[in-house]
């Protein structure tokens, strides 16, 4: 599980500043520039295609898969890469079948759907409480502050796996106590990251000018500073995704995430390292799934990070 | 100093506080009463009744809390259902395991990642960098565990150099160290390099050059020495990284740490064990990270001022 590195607080006063000059187009010169610089970068946009083939890959898991990844062979299992079906005489299983003669191939596409709904899913919901927690610790200050702060500060304290085991050990282990654990886990972050820019943003002039107007503060929050922290949270969204997909093949893995016989990456690898002597290939294709999956969006956010604070930009 | 080392040590006090406390309600609101899982087969009500009362489960939770908190700073842990000694004891038995995993995968991972960084600084922009900063993305990118799994099918099961699970020596612990050292690895190199990169360019590496100084003692000499500050704090963020590493690692190897300790005791729903290695972890990590704190403000004086 990644931590994800907050992009520098000094980027947002550049992009701020920006945004208030343009403020008449709301699509401003920034994202035009940003957007610019990201087709610029190459292993970004590598990173970008390798995920519009990952998205594609879950929506169409139904149409592409070879085999049903439900459905068993017990008259073929764990045959290797290229072996034949015992059901239907012209069918072979290209990526081998596993411990109950399901079509590994199959698996792995109907995975991709897991994976990508526990990182968009937690991560939205670490978006949700991050942002509100962030921004109300920044605004406010004084006590509530400091008693959101001190609660980050503890779940700082856990290692980000360890604690995710000891949620699903109370909650039980299945798909939705996965978003629950992991939203848990990484929402302290966001807050961090968000409050930062709302402190800084909080003592620039147009936001003074806007409480000048007598806007409220739900207002002056929603409307005026938290557009103007996107770009960080953006960024944090892209890299926190990876993570929160890294968790999930874990805890999987350890028996605490997703289920038999749901086809997830984690499990499908927990389940292949009894037969690592049997069928070695079958834990390692699941595994390259999640590689592809993590390092598609690494790639991507890094590069995104780099588009968005040019300021880091060597 | 002395009064940012204070300052640290008090901020902590609150924090591990809110652990125990996080440690406490995590293990108290699983459905299912610990006392009949302790008792597994069926034992009459009365029976029950005493054992909970001597467990001190009828008390009121603030005050279970409380004794919770002050048996846990006296060391006491409870007692493991399963192996029916006390926890600190499984512990110390188990702990040692851990940190020598975790050292010798630090070592590993500053060999790497110091080596690989200085030599993509050196040479920003070459095919040496690129591929490295690329391969470090890749290994970030890789599950640990299948890592794990695939150095146990490549050197284990085909080369047959190592053996591949259990603990009763030296060599059990190259592999496990090697898998767990890759991941901060890439970690060090990527900040080393950008650290390195940031250093070459300052005046005084200028005025080395000028001087005419080699190559060599100017990179090793006088930007080393400057860079390897963030590259501590560095070193502090991957030990969460270790310890969560470790729990993975100790399950695929088999190595009776106290990652595996943790989840044997959700295997065998054994409370105490539980309890005590999730708060002892996040003790551990805490304390760790503040004297990497203290660390850092003693390289770089700027952090005490501030």
């Amino acid at each position: 599980m990644a931590k994800v590195t907050p992009p520098s607080p000094t980027g947002t006063p550049r992009l701020a500043a920006d945004l208030t000059v343009a403020a008449g187009d709301p699509r401003s010169t920034f994202t035009r520039e940003a957007w610019t610089r990201l087709k610029r970068n190459k292993a970004a946009m590598v990173g970008l295609y390798m995920i519009i083939v990952l998205v594609i890959v879950a929506v169409t898991a139904d149409l592409i898969s070879p085999a049903d990844p439900y459905t068993q062979d017990l008259y073929a299992r764990l045959v290797p890469p290229g072996g034949p079906s015992s059901i239907t005489r012209t069918q072979t299983y290209i990526l081998g079948s596993d411990q109950l003669g399901r079509d590994i191939l199959s698996r792995i596409f109907h995975g991709s759907r897991i994976s990508l709904a526990v990182g968009l899913v937690s991560e939205f919901i670490v978006v949700l409480i991050g942002i509100s927690l962030g921004a109300i610790s920044g605004y406010y200050g004084k006590w509530v502050d400091t008693v959101i702060m001190r609660l980050g500060d503890i779940m700082f304290a856990f290692p980000d796996l360890l604690f995710c085991i000891g949620i699903m050990f109370v909650l039980g282990p299945n798909i939705f106590n996965l978003f629950i654990a992991i939203s848990i886990v990484g929402w302290a972050g966001m807050a961090r990251l968000v409050r930062s820019q709302v402190l800084y943003l909080k003592e620039t002039q147009f936001i003074e000018s806007a409480k000048a107007q007598g806007l409220s503060d739900f207002r002056i929050i929603t409307r005026h500073i938290l557009p103007n922290c996107l770009g960080p949270i953006i960024v944090s969204v892209t890299l926190g995704i990876p993570g929160a997909i890294m968790a999930e093949a874990s805890l999987s893995f350890l028996g605490l995430g997703a289920q038999p016989p749901m086809a997830s990456w984690g499990s499908m690898i927990y389940a292949a390292r009894a037969y690592i002597r049997a069928a070695p290939l079958y834990s390692i294709f699941p595994g390259l799934a999640i590689a592809y999956t993590v390092f598609a969006f690494n790639l991507f956010g890094d590069g995104l990070r780099d588009a968005l604070d040019p300021r880091l930009k060597r | 100093m002395f009064q940012f080392v204070l300052r640290r040590l008090l901020v902590a006090i609150p924090v591990l506080i809110g652990v125990t406390l996080i440690t406490f309600i995590l293990v108290n609101v699983v459905p299912g009463d610990p006392v009949l899982m302790m008792l597994e087969k069926r034992a009459d009500q009365a029976t029950i009744d005493r054992i909970r009362h001597q467990m001190g489960l009828d008390r009121p939770l603030p005050e279970q809390y409380l004794t919770f908190l002050v048996k846990a700073c006296k060391g006491d842990l409870g007692e493991s259902f399963r192996y029916k000694v006390p926890v600190t004891d499984l512990i110390k038995q188990r702990f040692p395991v851990t940190i020598k995993l975790a050292t010798s995968a630090m070592f590993v991972a500053l060999v790497i990642g110091l080596g690989v960084g200085i030599l993509s600084a050196v040479k920003q922009y070459s095919v040496v960098d690129h591929a490295s900063m690329v391969g470090a993305l890749a290994l970030v990118s890789a599950p640990i565990f299948w890592v794990a799994i695939l150095s146990q099918i490549v050197f284990g099961l085909n080369l047959k150099w190592l053996p591949i699970s259990g603990y009763y020596g030296i060599q059990y612990m190259v592999l496990p160290a090697l898998v767990l050292g890759v991941r901060p690895a890439a970690g060090i190199a990527r900040l080393t390099r950008s650290s390195m990169l940031e250093v070459i360019r300052q005046d005084y590496i200028r005025t080395a050059r000028a001087k005419g100084l080699a190559e060599r003692p100017v990179i090793f000499k006088h930007a080393l020495k400057n860079a390897l500050i963030p590259v501590v704090t560095i070193i502090g963020l991957e030990l969460g990284g270790l310890l969560t590493g470790s729990i993975l690692t100790e399950t695929v190897f088999g190595i009776p740490g106290l990652g595996r300790l943790a989840i044997e005791g959700i295997t065998y729903r054994d409370f105490p064990v539980i309890q005590g290695t999730v708060l002892f972890t996040a003790v551990v990590y805490v304390l760790a990270n503040i004297i990497v704190d203290i660390s850092y403000a003693f390289l770089d004086p700027r952090i005490r001022l501030s």
